[in-house]
């Protein structure tokens, strides 16, 4: 049951095969299971969850109207608010914080009806690509327990892959949701930006985190996005517009006559062959299914990485200044006498971890008076051009598409010295950050020199989400002909307690 | 030596700098819907936005926006058709995000000017006090220090917050440098601030109470040598909350700076703190290096571009500038200068302006406020605002007496019931019995028993001497307890006494 | 090539709010080098001629309306307090300017 899809769970529950009660006890007993070795949750809603599930069989059974997704399970990353249940953003400085409040994708989640099982592993505030930045231990990819399931939404990502839910809450702020969507072989959408809500979404780069759903289909990530996108007046920059019908897209797939856009610059060098050879195939698909493949260039591209490591450190050191010991969360060296200032730094020290401190120091820096122009000025123009690099490329085509990231899941350890080689990993997914558009991440087989998934990247132009959908479903399906079954398939067992 | 104020003008020419912040009275705070009202419980007008709870999204209160724009027409500024917010980061413990969302480079209102009077040895002079910006921001929490002997910061062993102020609108008002002022810079300073105040309340943007802290001025005060151009070193004095205060407080710095000048001493560029006592100002803790805010711009909120039309609206809806009010209003009233002044002083023009609206005689409405109603706002240590009785009661009042159905003395009766929170006048006259006494049968009895008692004055009066009717008259007030019409009781006794 | 010295990162963790043991200082001080250099690369295409983008969208006024919605009680606004007295969040001595 629990390797279904969630549209699959939830026409059962419809159908009255199931309940609610039995689909969350089924998850939860997964994750008992097997949780010691991926350590995809940080917290476990046993309780909740079920009391949540028996809410929603009692409407079902009662014959009220609920939304498609009622009573299926979810799996909510931890840097998502969601009142009385702890919130850490996987760092030492929440840890024990229970927030009394819900984000609005919290309350748009139990009014559909989702279960919400728990919290999943993050790198400590979505900064990272591997989940090894968490202060509570890393995640490990369910397809290869040595390796990192990509970050900084490791958690959501592994716990799919793990059958651990069968939806998962990422946020995305240079590919979060998507680079670990392809390092575990799951879907991952980074919504247009303002197309889901940030409240209570606790703050890494505001001008560049997007929640968004991360499944196991691409239909079940539309069934998702459609449940918590929408404008919130709580949100200042969420948009007043129809939510994208991308349920109807993904249901589609019609791809006949759709101009998708190869980017130059994001393939050939520093890309892994077996990265190459699954993107080239994928191609072919979409052209037997109809669509035309071009190809557009993004020249700014490649000054994405560099803008986004002085924008979005920039924005972390203003937004993280709020975590002083004070008001919640960790206190450390108030001793008798000791100032507030000293508890300020000590619990800074203390609460943080490296690459928090190394990025907050590097945002300073580049607002600090005399460098702001040199840095964060000069950033803000990049972000223009790429911009203009997406528009003038959309004027060519529908979608532009590329490999999500450079290489199948490292083993880990390996690069968490080295954090320019780590930043690496985000080269492809952080463009569509900087211009705020639509992102999707999806399978496209495995690499054949290691074995290990491949993702393949779909950019949709701003409120255009829908385009992604059509595009995704269309190759999934051709894939799933292809190989006879989902890739997920081919994981290997875990082995469970 | 402490030098006299002459002595420094002798040598020097002060340069002012005012910053005023003033709270707005918006119902809810700038960036989310907690309640803004006064001295509520600690920490029950919070939530996960004021509190800066991990997640939480500030949203802007148009109110705030609007009474932002309307104070910058007002003041004669241009509206930028597009500001933005920024963000001013620096670590204090009762800002809860450590960052302050403010107005950097891109202010809502630039450029205004408000002329002031004042009086000088040359009669009325007319001075500009020329506004670089007027700007939106937040107000932070209030900390108590406890522990250490006087409850201030210093030598305070914790501190206790209360975030209830934090994230209440404010509004920055900053003139730009104003020299020229000579030794009237203490009272041009004083009347900046008045006219101001004037202005805000005229536009009802807030409650412009100084002593409540919601409106507070911060007066840069430099010397430099008179006809030399170069700027001297300023200071910034904070907590000036009167405006008494203001004009004190720069008179006081301008001697300190030329004292230090004199001896060749550097003025340090610094925050000062206003002692309400002394009149001194005292150094705030140096900072041991410059602060640098890191402004940019607050990514959680969009531009505000007000659109031409929404400032029209805005500017066709001003009141009458409070000085112009002022000039017009001595004129309908026929009021002389110095009772004009009187009433600014005392701050009663607005109270007599509502009192004469409701049908009042200005001269008597004026005459109540300015008296009676001002007394005993003194003897109660209260603004004479904050005294329960309104221009409408007053009102009433004055049509009793002119009716001739309360005395002058019944009225201040009256007036005293009302301020206890006896009810209206109205109710007060009824619940304590207060009539005059215009039963010409009950006043003559009063009168033959006053004659009977002293016959030598009714005698006199016979015989023409009528000054001394007064004795008589009092005493038949008296006999009446003060209910009855002195004018008829007159007319009553002379009539009786053959003088009619 | 773009550094930071030890006593400049210093400053930086200062302003941050962080403490730091010299080691740490040092550290990212060598890191900064390198990653100064990575980053600076915005500079080269960064002309006079392009205009800043801040925010992906390209709203504006966005405002609510000035009504009042329930606050917190106090004791779910303090429920994350590391101390409190008197329904107000305690803290240690505040140094630093009367406010």
């Amino acid at each position: 049951m629990i390797h279904l899809s969630a549209a699959h769970m939830a026409a059962q529950l419809s159908a009255g095969e199931t309940t609610s009660v039995e689909l969350t006890q089924k998850h939860l007993d997964r994750i008992a299971s097997v949780d010691v070795d991926v350590h995809a949750f940080l917290f476990v809603n046993n309780e909740g969850a079920l009391a949540q599930a028996a809410e929603v069989d009692a409407k079902r059974a009662a014959g009220e109207k609920l939304s498609p997704l009622a009573g299926v399970p979810l799996a909510l990353k931890d840097v998502m608010t969601q009142k009385g249940v702890p919130t850490t953003c996987g760092s030492k400085i929440l840890e024990g914080w229970r927030p009394p409040y819900d984000s609005t994708v919290v309350t748009n989640l139990k009014k559909n009806g989702i279960v919400i099982l728990g919290k999943t592993n993050m790198d400590e505030f979505a900064m990272g690509s591997s989940t090894e930045n968490s202060a509570y231990g890393p995640t490990h990819n369910p397809w290869d327990l040595s390796r990192i399931p990509g970050g900084s939404g490791g958690g959501s990502a592994a716990a799919l892959a793990a059958f651990e839910a069968p939806l998962a809450i990422g946020t995305d702020t240079g590919g979060s949701i998507r680079q670990p969507a392809a390092v575990t072989g799951t879907v991952g959408v980074k919504p247009t930006y303002g197309g889901v809500s940030r409240f209570g979404l606790v703050a890494f780069s505001s001008s560049l985190d997007q929640a968004g759903p991360c499944a196991r289909t691409v239909l079940d990530a539309a069934l998702l996005h459609e449940a918590i996108a929408g404008l919130d007046p709580k949100d200042s920059t969420s948009i007043n517009a129809p939510v994208p019908q991308v349920v109807a897209a993904a249901r589609s797939g019609d791809v006949k006559g759709m101009k998708i856009g190869v980017v130059k610059e994001l393939n050939g060098d520093g890309y892994q062959s077996g990265v190459r050879t699954r993107f080239e195939e994928s191609l072919e698909l979409l052209a037997a299914a109809g669509a035309e493949i071009v190809e557009v260039s993004a020249p700014n591209f490649e000054y994405a990485l560099a803008a986004y490591y002085l924008i979005a450190p920039s924005e972390c050191s203003s937004n993280l200044a709020r975590f002083d010991a004070m008001r919640y969360g960790l206190r450390v060296g108030d001793v008798d006498g000791a100032s507030a200032e000293s508890v300020m730094n000590l619990t800074r020290e203390v609460g943080f971890g490296r690459e928090v401190k190394r990025r907050i120091i590097l945002g300073t820096y580049a607002l600090s008076s005399g460098y702001y122009d040199a840095y964060y000025g000069s950033a803000q123009k990049v972000r223009t051009l790429i911009t203009q690099d997406f528009n003038n490329a959309f004027e060519k085509c529908d979608v532009m598409v590329s490999p999500t990231c450079p290489t199948t899941a490292f083993k880990i350890g390996e690069k968490s010295n080295d954090p320019i080689a780590m930043y690496l990993n985000d080269i492809a997914t952080i463009p569509v950050n900087m211009a705020g558009i639509g992102g999707m991440s999806l399978p496209s087989g495995l690499a054949p020199e290691d074995g290990l998934p491949v993702g393949f990247q779909i950019m949709a132009p701003a409120m255009k989400d829908e385009r992604m959908y059509l595009v995704g479903a269309a190759l999934e399906a051709a894939l799933l002909t292809k190989w006879g079954a989902p890739l997920l398939s081919k994981i290997p067992a875990l082995a469970g307690k | 030596m402490a030098l006299t104020y002459d002595e420094v003008l002798a040598k020097y020419e002060p340069v002012l700098g005012l910053e005023v912040h003033v709270e707005l009275n918006t119902q809810s705070k700038m960036f989310c819907g907690c309640s803004t009202i006064f001295g509520a419980e600690p920490n029950t007008q919070t939530c996960p936005v004021c509190l800066a709870l991990p997640g939480a999204l500030p949203t802007v209160n148009e109110k705030a926006i609007e009474s932002t724009i309307k104070i910058g027409l007002a003041l004669n500024c241009s509206i930028a058709p597009f500001s933005r917010f920024a963000r001013k980061n620096y670590f204090y413990p009762d800002m809860p995000k450590n960052f302050q969302i403010s107005q950097y480079d891109e202010p809502i209102c630039v450029n205004g000017y408000v002329d002031v009077e004042i009086e000088t040895d040359e009669g009325p002079k007319v001075f500009r006090i020329e506004i670089e910006r007027v700007h939106m921001e937040e107000d932070t929490g209030k900390s108590l220090h406890v522990g250490g002997a006087t409850g201030r910061i210093h030598g305070a062993e914790y501190s206790l917050l209360d975030y209830n102020r934090a994230g209440i609108p404010l509004v920055e008002i900053v003139t730009k440098i104003v020299p020229g002022t000579g030794k009237y810079a203490p009272e041009v300073a004083k009347a900046y601030v008045a006219e101001l105040r004037d202005i805000l309340r005229s536009l009802g943007v807030s409650d412009v109470k100084m002593e409540q802290g919601s409106l507070r001025c911060d007066a840069n005060v430099s010397l430099r040598l008179i006809g030399v151009e170069t700027l001297g070193t300023r200071s910034e004095t904070k907590n000036v909350n009167s405006l008494r205060s203001v004009e004190r407080a720069i008179r006081g710095e301008m001697i300190r700076h030329a004292e230090l000048l004199n001896k060749g001493e550097r003025v340090v560029q610094e925050t000062r703190h206003f002692q309400e006592e002394s009149g001194l100002t005292r150094s705030g803790r140096s900072k041991e290096q410059a602060e640098d805010y890191r402004y940019f711009p607050e990514p959680d909120l969009v531009p505000v571009a007000p659109d031409a039309a929404w400032i029209e609206t805005l500017r066709a809806a001003l009141p009458e500038r409070p000085s112009i009010h002022r000039k017009r209003l001595q004129e309908a009233w026929g009021v002389p200068d110095k009772e004009m002044a009187a009433m600014i002083n005392a701050d009663v023009l607005n109270i007599v302006e509502a009192t004469v609206n409701q049908g009042a005689d200005p001269t008597k409405a004026r005459s109540w406020w300015l008296g009676e109603i001002s007394r005993i706002a003194n003897d109660k240590d209260v603004a004479i605002t904050d005294l329960a009785i309104s221009p409408t009661d007053v009102a009433e009042i004055v049509a009793l007496v002119t009716a001739g159905e309360l005395t002058d003395k019944l009225a201040r009766q009256v007036i005293e019931g009302v301020i206890a929170g006896e009810g209206n006048p109205a109710a007060v006259i009824a619940a304590r019995g207060i009539k005059v006494v215009n039963d010409d049968g009950a006043l003559m009895a009063a009168i033959e028993k006053v004659c009977a008692e002293q016959p030598e004055t009714a005698e006199k009066i016979r015989n023409g001497h009528l000054p001394a009717a007064g004795a008589l008259i009092g005493a038949v007030m008296k006999e009446t307890k003060g209910q009855a019409d002195a004018a008829r009781v007159r007319e009553l006794l002379l009539g009786h006494l053959g003088q009619g | 090539m773009t550094s930071l010295s030890r006593d400049d990162v210093a400053n930086l963790a200062r302003l941050a709010r962080i403490e730091m043991s010299d080691e740490e200082l040092v550290n990212l001080s060598n890191e900064f080098t390198v990653i100064l250099d990575a980053v600076a690369r915005v500079q080269e295409v960064a002309g006079a001629d392009v205009l800043p983008t801040s925010h992906p969208l390209p709203l504006r006024n966005v405002f609510r309306p000035d009504v009042v919605v329930p606050s917190l009680t106090p004791e779910e606004a303090l429920s994350g307090a590391p101390a409190q007295e008197e329904s107000r969040f305690r803290v240690p001595q505040i140094l630093g300017e009367e406010a």
